[in-house]
């Protein structure tokens, strides 16, 4: 394993002291990333968090029209309550705190825990679960939470920008998780810095379909194929769930370690895929958002824009992962 | 042994410590192989952390080294065992009387694992450190029926939640994140499962 770090049990706490070093406009205290400019009265507090290694995912995107904190924890792991409820008393402006969570069960027990503990402050929650390659079921712990994460976090957070309050903020960043889909593959697996090696070994020949963001097998392996095929494999996946139509958002994210060149491949395979299905892609986003440290992939996730949505995505935002006009 | 000290409770949470130290590597490859390979390192701090907070605020009843243990994994682990580990131990913290009987152990421990199920709505073959912990529960019930002593009693309950986690292998995961899996998850003993077989191990020794 080479990995530019110091120590593994030092990691997270390096990584985000240069977070805080390259962006002035991120405060960074007990392990909790903040605006500098703390709370605006009135405005609704926007609080996530989850498992270091999905960089820029969540401190990434704490600034204007996203995040008031983000609360990394542990690589792959999810934060503490303690974190959480620190975080959720710092950013309230009055207006109460609404938590964006993927639904993982350590991110969801974790959360629910700070929700309870925390006093004087209002809080809403919404589960990110976006993922058609586990089934919601009992025989689960349903769907995770993946790339829809940044689309709930960049709408919701337009519309707490604008002084909605928590009630209708809440309302929408669940429409948005209701209307988006995901689906990843992976060409390789990825080496936590604690275990030092592959979480699972991938042949040359094989990818796996319907992985998350934790480096977790997927449901089943297939043969390595065209950027062409495994596109289609994530597109049918989602279209099966979810028929594709009118106005769409469309992410192609990079898992980490797959040059941006690919994913643009890929990303023509889509649009073609959505074309062929007489969809629009309407807004698009291509890039490394949602990663899973170093592993060679891409998610696809898709959502079902309308008007009012497209005009929340659209609004202007200024994070150190996604920024534009302002 | 009649009953159970501060001492006692403090060595098992020791014990525990140095099991899950030596095992660690073993528990995060059991979760590499169905999970996202953290279980052992994060298990690990958060004991780490226990033992540290026992020493430096030393507990005088066996409820405190309890609620102690219990607040600490869940502040401190994260991820899904810290909160689940630690409402076990919070929860027998509340139901614990003293002196500590075998039979009011028993008694406690079982609150204990009915919180964990309650909070991560695991049932029994789920595949989950339940699996582990329901099988040592009755074990310490039907000791404290049949009026085995307490030294043995451990030692069945231990016995019990080792094979209750080997028989996880066979098992399809339906909770945490090995469910994502389907049906590759069958074949692979549960970390969780391990982990909560090597907490009572920890009780065996220490009433040894």
């Amino acid at each position: 394993m080479k990995k530019l770090i110091n120590t593994a049990d030092t990691l997270v706490e390096d990584a985000l002291n240069g977070m805080a070093a390259a962006h002035p406009s991120l405060r960074i205290r007990d392990q909790v990333v903040y605006r500098a400019e703390g709370p605006r009265h009135g405005k609704v507090g926007l609080v996530s968090g989850g498992g270091s290694g999905h960089e820029p995912l969540h401190a990434g995107f704490v600034g204007y029209g996203m995040l008031d904190a983000a609360c990394p924890g542990e690589v792959f792991t999810s934060p503490v309550p303690d974190q959480i409820i620190e975080a959720t008393r710092a950013v309230d402006g009055g207006a109460g705190v609404l938590h964006i969570v993927k639904n993982y069960t350590g991110d969801v027990l974790n959360f629910e825990m700070a929700a309870e503990l925390v006093e004087s402050v209002e809080v809403a929650s919404v589960l990110v679960d976006d993922d058609v390659a586990v089934q919601d079921s009992l025989y689960t712990a349903g769907r995770r939470g993946t790339g829809a994460t940044l689309f709930v976090e960049k709408m919701a957070g337009a519309l707490a920008e604008e002084g909605a309050p928590l009630a209708e903020v809440a309302r929408v960043a669940g429409e948005v998780d209701e209307r988006s889909r995901s689906f990843g593959i992976a060409l390789s697996s990825c080496t936590t810095p604690h275990a030092g090696k592959p979480t699972f070994d991938l042949p040359d020949n094989q990818v796996e379909l319907g992985i998350g963001i934790h480096g977790e097998p997927g449901r089943t392996r297939a043969p390595m194929a065209s950027a062409r095929e495994l596109a289609a494999i994530a597109m049918e996946a989602i279209h099966g769930d979810m028929p594709l139509h009118g106005d769409l958002l469309v992410m192609v994210n990079g898992m980490g370690g797959t040059p941006l060149m690919e994913l643009y491949v890929v990303f023509a395979e889509v649009a073609s895929f959505v074309k062929g299905k007489g969809a629009r892609v309407s807004r698009s986003l291509v890039g490394n958002y949602v990663t899973s440290l170093d592993m060679q992939g891409f998610s696809v996730t898709v959502c079902r824009l309308d008007d009012a949505l497209t005009r929340l995505w659209d609004a202007p935002v200024e994070t150190p992962g996604l920024r534009w006009g302002r | 042994m009649d009953t159970m000290d501060t001492g006692f409770f403090v060595a098992w949470f020791e014990e525990a410590a140095r099991l899950v130290r030596r095992d660690r590597d073993r528990l995060t490859e059991l979760d590499a192989a169905i999970g996202d390979a953290d279980h052992g390192t994060n298990l690990d701090r958060g004991l780490t952390e226990v033992t540290k907070a026992l020493a430096e605020w030393p507990p005088s009843s066996p409820v405190q080294v309890l609620s102690s243990a219990g607040a600490t994994l869940i502040r401190r682990v994260g991820g899904a065992s810290g909160p689940l580990y630690g409402s076990v131990f919070r929860q027998m913290s509340k139901a614990l009387d003293t002196p500590v009987t075998l039979a009011g152990f028993a008694a406690a421990f079982d609150q204990g694992v009915v919180a964990l199920q309650r909070l991560g709505k695991a049932a029994l073959g789920d595949k989950t450190m339940v699996d582990a912990l329901t099988p040592a529960s009755r074990a310490l019930a039907l000791a404290v029926r049949d009026g085995v002593g307490a030294r043995e009693a451990f030692e069945q309950a231990a016995r019990a939640a080792a094979e209750g986690a080997k028989a996880t292998i066979p098992l399809q995961a339906r909770k945490g994140r090995a469910s994502y899996l389907g049906e590759r998850s069958v074949g692979h003993e549960d970390p969780g499962a391990a982990s909560a077989a090597l907490f009572m191990a920890a009780l065996a020794t220490a009433a040894a």
